[in-house]
């Protein structure tokens, strides 16, 4: 089956027959997989958008492929993870190859713990996800999506901002609350304001072909080191739906890019890796280096960037769309809470601080991938080399072997957000993580504890045996940040709304006793948990995590 | 013969480990670099000081094959 893409028509917008300034909440630049995403979490609380983009169709190319667990499931709280887990090919296996070798030197497993709704990584073309976000967008009415309209200026005032739209049919100009520069690595909104973006080039070129194939090769990510193919560079291989596959080929800095992207050189290249008498189509190719760079901030006033416009990461690791989806997850709750009138904009700081820190984390994760796979002197790739023989052996020199360190979920362990347990719990989970899924049961039909949490804060209220409610709690849902309570019971409470911790993975997991109680972000992370729970203690939380005095001792 | 060496991973942030060991070679020419090399591998085996786990440790280094 071939992918065909479709045309997104202009619509001529009211604005350029009317003399009336429209003012919307928030506008968002680039009708990316980030852009849309924003605007679909947006709408999930109520905020109005306008999505503006200069193109009309969805990315040319696979482009963004693996998506990782905790993108599924921020996708999956905007009605689109479960399509993705659908179409997307599964995996969770890594294999490392090196040399003459046919064999791998070693094998990976992605995803640690089993009884997750998600697995650890699915391989999808960026087009497909870009599709099952206008989907969602036409589904309901509170995003409006312009094509062919492209931002040429954007000006800031005290209180919002305002964007000049060039369009086939003329200019216009809207009003707004907030702008979100979703408008890719190359933004042109950043660019007009002046903003640094500061970081490094790595002089190196991999080239990318997507080819079409039957192959009978294992769903697993393939990567060689110094094979016979390529020698002195490396290679992966990767599976994606519709038969297409994915080959990376360093190339080295010096080379002719013309003559490398003619698709006899190409098909040679792919011959030596695969076989000469391999059949196959081309999807793709493309020749591009390395770059790592990031803003020194996200937030300025009323322009908030997210994505690849705020930073951006090499391709090993996974951590471009990926994490651009974790900055939508973390800046939706709270933009929605700002513009509601209901938290300070303050509360910006913290997307600000949170997906910062995150950035740098990525980049220094990819440099460092970066700088293994392409040793940047003799002596780094001596070493190199010594880790990955000795890593056929022995599980220590694994640890140094780096063919890019795969996107896991971000944890803001210093969050100002975060409140600092005074209760001793023993789990991966702290303050700042987002939770971890398990298995549950919803009225006796098997669901997922993470499809439970979220979209607004929701406390998790682990019940004793018999017990159906919590006291106390549903005042907590009439609050001006209401706060809903989820009951969990390791028995079967089929007549009642209880959730049922059936196989106990959840109290495990979470280190649960009866009557622990966990406070949890509208984005999942988790904001402070208690061995009783205590509402007056949950308010202040929630005063806490979205940047509002404490009430004073009230209780 | 039961092996004394520790071979399971023991370092904590092995990334990071890796990134400071690479960066001390930076600027050093080859004879610099393995010069630098050699004094780490006396300074550690001096650490060890276990004779069976340094030749081990010897036999191993010799004996990996690609």
């Amino acid at each position: 089956m071939r992918y065909v893409r479709q045309i997104y028509p202009f619509n001529r917008p009211a604005e350029l027959d009317s003399e009336e300034r429209t003012h919307v909440p928030v506008i968002i630049v680039g009708a990316g997989p980030i852009g849309m995403a924003m605007a679909v979490d947006l709408a999930s609380h109520g905020i109005r958008s306008i999505i503006l983009d200069d193109d009309n169709k969805v990315s040319i190319g696979s482009r963004a492929i693996c998506w990782s667990k905790r993108a599924l499931e921020v996708m999956d709280r905007l009605g689109c993870g479960e399509r993705m887990l659908d179409k997307g090919v599964t995996w969770n296996l890594g294999k490392v190859f090196f040399g003459e070798r046919k064999e791998p030197i070693y094998g990976f497993n992605m995803l640690e713990e089993k009884g997750q709704q998600f697995p650890g990584f699915i391989n999808l073309q960026q087009y497909y996800v870009e599709e099952y976000l206008i989907e969602a967008i036409e589904k309901q009415d509170l995003t409006d999506i312009r094509w062919e309209s492209e931002v040429i200026a954007v000006q800031q005032s005290n209180n919002g901002a305002t964007v000049s739209v060039s369009t086939p049919a003329g200019h216009y100009e809207l009003d707004c609350d907030y702008v979100i520069a979703a408008d890719g690595s190359r933004s042109p909104v950043r660019k007009m304001l002046g903003f640094e973006f500061d970081g490094e080039t790595f002089q190196d070129h991999f080239l990318i072909a997507d080819i079409r194939m039957k192959a009978e090769f294992p769903t697993e990510r393939w990567f060689w080191f110094d094979p016979s193919f390529n020698r002195g560079q490396s290679a992966l291989l990767h599976k994606q739906p519709d038969d297409v596959w994915r080959l990376d080929f360093q190339l080295g800095w010096d080379i002719d890019r013309e003559a490398e992207l003619k698709p006899e050189s190409v098909s040679k290249r792919i011959r030596a890796m695969l076989g000469e008498e391999l059949e196959f189509d081309f999807e793709w190719v493309s020749i591009y280096t390395f770059q790592c760079r990031q803003m020194e901030r996200f937030v300025h006033d009323r322009i908030i960037f997210v994505g690849d416009a705020a930073h951006l990461v090499s391709p090993f690791g996974a951590r471009g769309a990926n994490s651009g989806l974790q900055d939508v997850d973390n800046l939706g709750w709270k933009l929605a809470l700002i513009l509601n009138g209901k938290a300070p904009a303050s509360l910006l700081q913290s997307y600000n601080d949170e997906r910062v820190s995150a950035a740098r984390e990525n980049i220094l994760n990819s440099t460092r991938a970066t700088d293994f796979i392409t040793p940047k002197s003799e002596f780094s790739r001596i070493f190199r080399d010594a880790a990955l023989e000795l890593a056929r052996d022995f599980e220590f020199a694994r640890r140094f072997v780096n063919s890019g360190r795969l996107s896991v979920a971000c944890i803001h362990h210093d969050s100002k957000l975060n409140v600092a347990d005074l209760d001793v719990f023993n789990c991966k989970l702290v303050p700042g993580s987002p939770s971890i899924d398990a298995p549950v049961k919803v009225n006796g039909s098997q669901s997922w504890f993470l499809k439970l949490i979220g979209q607004q804060f929701t406390g998790v209220y682990f019940a004793k045996d018999g017990e159906t409610t919590l006291q106390g709690a549903t005042a907590l849902l009439q609050d001006s940040i209401p706060v809903k309570t989820i009951v969990i019971s390791n028995t079967s409470e089929t007549e009642t709304s209880v959730v049922e911790d059936h196989k106990g993975l959840l109290q495990q997991r979470l280190d649960a006793q009866v009557g622990s109680y966990y406070l949890f972000r509208p984005d999942q992370h988790l904001v402070a948990r208690w061995r009783k729970f205590d509402p007056h203690a949950v308010r202040e939380a929630v005063l806490h995590a979205t940047m509002q005095p404490a009430s004073g001792d009230s209780a | 013969m039961s092996s004394k060496i520790l071979t399971e991973p023991r370092i904590e942030d092995p990334d990071d480990f890796y990134a400071r060991l690479i960066a001390i070679h930076e600027g050093l020419n080859s004879e610099e670099s393995q010069q630098l090399n050699s004094k780490l591998i006396l300074l550690m085996a001096n650490h060890i000081g276990d004779r069976e786990v340094l030749d081990e440790a010897l036999d191993i280094a010799r004996n990996v094959q690609p």
